[in-house]
């Protein structure tokens, strides 16, 4: 019997929205107040969606502790507390929580067992939030 | 198609445990919800119905009607109660949140079905803020 479980998770970064295709005048006219030279910053929400069989024994789709400690290790540990722009992820790409949220997803893909992650949803603030699934 | 969502809240008792393991097997996998003595939670059940506008009410379905279902098919049975002692599907079953989010569904999903051209879609139940689990049907990922 498949179901899904999910867990809310939150990481503080800062970033500055800025395409090195663009004109300065391009930048602003493109991404207004995000493109500040200084960036800013926000409290993300990251939201992860795991779907699989419950386990018959534990009642678990998947181990709680075991979801926590790969999304410690491969997102907060790398995102949390940190300059987005720096991260090498985002050295060819503009850190827009579009492409955050695809680099979160392709991280836990990964980490996770093939087949189980059914989407990250990524909150930028309490009004608007990004989310990316499989194909 | 239209998804319509109707929330509800119900405060809720339970622990973790397997029968058929030992009493040191339960404490490792289950940790602290392994406490006999048992826990809390507030949850809140989301329920989803999908289907059409009725062309004259302009509704899927009458939000009054599925807030009574969810009453009579959930609320009485689970709110105020301890899940593991008093409900009939955790005598055996672990209650998790994925058990209680398949269970919430059986128990919704004839209620849905019987009375309306709508059907049940999902039902998600949050334990805390931060975790929730989902279910979508027995149909869900191809197998009964």
């Amino acid at each position: 019997m498949k179901a899904y479980f999910g867990r809310r998770y939150t990481l503080s970064a800062s970033h500055r929205l800025h395409a090195e295709s663009l004109s300065a005048e391009q930048n602003r006219v493109a991404y207004g107040r995000c493109n500040n030279p200084h960036g800013h910053g926000h409290n993300y929400v990251v939201e992860v969606l795991a779907g699989g069989a419950v386990d018959a024994a534990t009642g678990m789709v998947i181990d709680l502790v075991a979801l926590d400690a790969v999304v410690r290790t491969k997102v907060l540990a790398r995102f949390d507390h940190t300059n987005l722009n720096l991260d090498s992820l985002f050295a060819d790409q503009v850190p827009t929580t579009e492409n955050l949220c695809r680099a979160v997803f392709d991280l836990l893909k990964d980490a996770l067992p093939a087949g189980e992650l059914e989407y990250v949803r990524v909150e930028e603030t309490e009004n608007n939030f990004f989310q990316c699934s499989a194909a | 198609m239209i998804e319509l969502t109707r929330r509800a809240t119900f405060s809720a008792a339970h622990y973790y445990w397997n029968d058929d393991w030992t009493p040191e097997k339960n404490e490792q996998v289950f940790g602290r919800c392994a406490n006999r003595n048992g826990h809390g939670h507030n949850y809140t059940l989301e329920v989803t119905v999908a289907g059409e506008p009725d062309p004259v009410t302009g509704f899927v379905v009458d939000l009054k009607w599925l807030k009574d279902v969810i009453e009579r098919e959930v609320m009485v049975a689970w709110d105020h109660r301890h899940l593991n002692l008093e409900v009939p599907e955790f005598a055996k079953a672990v209650p998790t949140t994925e058990n209680l989010a398949i269970a919430a569904w059986r128990r919704l999903e004839p209620a849905v079905t019987a009375a309306s051209g709508a059907r049940l879609s999902r039902v998600r139940i949050y334990e805390t803020p931060e975790i929730f689990a989902e279910f979508r049907g027995p149909m869900d990922g191809g197998q009964a």
